[in-house]
């Protein structure tokens, strides 16, 4: 099988960790991955902060770029969710607004496609334990937009609990939003650092070694909380958990 | 605290306020973790929950389709009952009808049912510029109106009030408006509900004038519907002589059967009870047409648009008004919690009120503007809306509005509005962040130039990224982007045409890539 990733923005620049431990897991599962050069950002931030005009060529690139594959993985609920729930919405208003279906057609041919990494290992590849090994007390949060959104349930949960030498623990109010929200964590500053402040106390008073989530946004943003605190607890993508093994652990 | 929405600041700066204030948002938490954790529970017993929602859905949009039918049917059955109907296109003309309707009664006081649709049109300074006092009746819209404050809740407006906060309020102020409280007052609820109970019965056995909204009204009966759970409602409805009632016209739902689903879905949604303890209804005058003595000889139905209609016009705002006023998505949101009621700057607080203000008011002013991005899109108000309200689609909506403008209507007229003022420099950003993530040459220039500052990373950021560095370290910069480790590991199978990436064009002729297995989804 052969899957196109799609790393989003994001992890190309600040967490290449993230996209390589994909490879990696992906590669061990039998899967071979390819990476598109074209792709770029899926045009969340635009979007959600009211840019609408401004996202309509990123749904293009994006959508091009991933064409004639089945399978696009991406490491992001968010990112996921913004493809497949949003794009079809940009691309009826821009029908509505006399500009043709182009961008419509777009998007319904590329969503089906799109799958956030949990979705596709335990969808498609129909696996929940990955092989992985991570001798660590680890929570997870769920973010909004794979939670609410792609309604992901407990398909990481179940990950997580099949890592030989994993102990999982309950994160209090997981399902709660942690603040970070795209612009909102700089339109609103107070607010998000307020939010951010009581999940990093929940996930912190849990003892774990490992804060764990599918979004390196909400962790970029909680992480920087939990440095700013000196608190020992560390953030880490999901995928670098799934990635590990005894041989290679996580960077 | 003053008693008006008037001149508001923008949200962020009213809820740094609030963040900052510890006894508002311990009170506010564990008043909102109470409700929604009983509502959970109350929900969860619905097995067809789900079906429910989608019914109350369903109606509402019918409904709305068909306002303008559905509203004459409904003047035509409420005028057959012995009630007189009046049609008030903005909150100055609904206040002019009740006001000369309760001074052509000679009397100078009423009680009042509570009513979002009232507070939306002020309408008790409205009667108090008119000389006529305006008891509220309702626990906690008393404690707000003896507290010279503003509610924060739709459901609970004084949430934001503890029980020791609101017996100095009794204590200090109840003597000013009628029967003072008793001696040596404590913070016991139950004393406290004594004291409000003795105040407002001087008041419901002395009123001739009576002011409701109503949570539905039949079209196919002319029955008006007050949800509440006090009683107070019902003494309002039934002693004095004169009902004035003042609805927003999407209240409207076509029959009576209709009602058997909001009787489920509202009373579980707003106070996790799985039956309304008043549920009082009432046609006109009643059969008799008020000549039996029982109940008012005098109703008048004041239907309210300020701003309705203009928000029907719009296709994807015009959800908003299925809301029926449930307060689910306020006790869900990790927003309100720690922003509070008074932030949003209206008396449509919460998710909600994130949409419905910046739409019955337009998005001139700031707070209304800055409405739309109070909230981080994470979908708690959508998953608990009874009547499945898409808050966050309706939020982005909105901020196209205020970013980019727009068609809008406004007093029944479509008009092309002006982005917003303050939002240049972002839109300046954005326009910049597109042309750079649509050229992914020029992006992997920048990604490389990141890494190379590496060492760089300050502690805080100037400008607007202080936003940032305040409260959050910046993360670490990677030596490399995922691209350049991507390009020299596995790059001699993916032999990537430079020249061709750097016109931003997928390489649409590299062969055997995706065998199209379309599944689908498992």
């Amino acid at each position: 099988m052969r899957v196109a990733l799609f790393v989003t923005c994001v992890n190309d620049a600040l967490y290449p960790r993230t996209g390589i431990a994909v490879v990696r897991l992906l590669e061990r599962l039998g899967v071979e991955v390819d990476f598109p050069a074209a792709q770029s950002c899926c045009g969340q931030p635009q979007y959600n902060t009211g840019y609408r005009y401004e996202t309509e060529p990123l749904v293009r690139r994006t959508a091009a770029a991933f064409e004639g594959y089945a399978y696009v993985v991406t490491p992001s609920g968010s990112c996921a969710a913004m493809i497949r729930e949003h794009y079809p919405r940009i691309g009826r208003k821009a029908a509505a607004e006399g500009r043709g279906g182009e961008l419509a057609e777009a998007a319904a041919s590329l969503g089906p496609r799109v799958y956030e990494l949990t979705e596709f290992l335990v969808d498609v590849l129909g696996v929940t334990d990955v092989g992985a090994y991570f001798p660590h007390t680890v929570t997870y949060h769920p973010s909004c937009h794979g939670l609410r959104g792609l309604g992901l349930g407990d398909r990481p949960r179940r990950l997580l609990a099949a890592v030989k030498g994993l102990e999982l623990v309950e994160l209090p109010g997981a399902e709660e939003c942690c603040g970070f929200g795209g612009t909102f964590s700089v339109k609103n500053p107070d607010l998000s650092a307020a939010m951010g402040g009581d999940k990093a106390g929940s996930a912190a008073a849990t003892g774990a070694d490992f804060l764990c989530g599918a979004d390196n946004s909400c962790l970029a943003h909680l992480d920087g909380i939990l440095r700013r605190r000196g608190a020992p607890l560390r953030t880490l993508h999901l995928a670098e958990i799934l990635a590990a093994t005894e041989e290679e652990p996580p960077a | 605290m003053t008693g008006t929405f008037i001149g508001m600041p923008a949200f962020p700066a009213a809820a740094k306020e609030a963040v900052g204030n510890e006894v508002l948002r311990a009170n506010l938490r564990r008043a909102t973790h109470t409700i929604r954790d009983k509502r959970a529970r109350a929900v969860a017993e619905l097995a067809d929950w789900d079906r429910l929602r989608a019914a109350g859905k369903a109606v509402k949009d019918h409904t709305l389709r068909h306002l303008d039918r559905y509203l004459l049917e409904l003047e035509e059955a409420v005028t057959a009952a012995g009630g007189v109907v009046h049609w008030a296109a903005d909150a100055e003309e609904a206040n002019r009808i009740v006001t000369g309707l309760v001074l052509a009664t000679g009397e100078r006081e009423v009680v009042k049912v509570k009513s979002m649709a009232t507070q939306e049109i002020g309408l008790n300074e409205a009667l108090e510029a008119a000389g006529i006092a305006a008891y509220e009746t309702d626990l906690a819209e008393l404690i707000v109106q003896l507290g010279h404050d503003r509610p924060s809740h739709i459901l609970v407006p004084a949430i934001h009030r503890n029980r020791a906060e609101i017996r100095d309020v009794f204590a200090a102020e109840m003597g000013a408006w009628g029967r003072p409280a008793p001696e040596g007052l404590g913070d016991d609820p139950r004393e406290l509900a004594e004291a409000a109970r003795l105040h407002l019965r001087e008041k419901f056995l002395r009123a001739k004038v009576a002011v409701s909204g109503a949570n539905f009204m039949v079209a196919e009966t002319g029955t008006l519907v007050v949800f509440e759970s006090e009683g107070n409602g019902r003494m309002c409805l039934t002693l004095p002589d004169t009902l004035i009632s003042v609805v927003g016209i999407e209240k409207v739902v076509p029959t009576f059967r209709d009602l058997e689903i909001f009787l489920q879905t509202l009373p579980r949604s707003s106070t996790a009870e799985r039956m309304n303890p008043y549920t009082s209804m009432w046609t006109g005058l009643g059969p008799s047409k008020g000549a039996d003595g029982d109940g008012p000889s005098d109703f008048h139905l004041v239907l309210l648009d300020n701003g309705r209609t203009d928000t029907l016009a719009d296709e994807v705002g015009r959800q908003a008004l299925r809301c029926i006023r449930c307060s689910a998505c306020l006790n869900v949101c990790p927003v309100y919690e720690r922003a509070g009621g008074h932030a949003y700057g209206s008396v449509y607080p919460g998710p909600i009120g994130a949409i419905l203000s910046p739409q019955l008011r337009g998005t001139g002013s700031e707070i209304d503007a800055s409405l739309p991005y109070a909230s981080t899109l994470c979908g708690a108000c959508y998953e608990v809306c009874p009547v499945a309200i898409d808050i966050p689609e309706v939020l982005v909506h909105l901020r196209e509005r205020v970013v980019q403008g727009g068609p809008v209507t406004r007093e029944g007229i479509r008009v092309r509005i002006r982005p917003a003022r303050g939002h240049a420099a972002e839109r300046a950003a954005m326009r910049a962040a597109r042309r750079l993530l649509d050229h992914p040459g020029a992006l992997r220039a920048g990604e490389r130039l990141l890494a190379r500052a590496r060492r760089l990373r300050p502690r805080r950021l100037p400008g607007p990224g202080r936003a940032w560095t305040d409260s959050r370290a910046l993360p670490e910069l990677p030596a490399e982007p995922f691209r350049d480790w991507w390009a020299r590991e596995r790059g001699e199978r993916e032999r990537p045409d430079r020249a061709q990436q750097d016109r931003g064009e997928p390489d649409r002729e590299r062969p055997d890539r995706g065998e199209p297995d379309r599944g689908g989804r498992a």
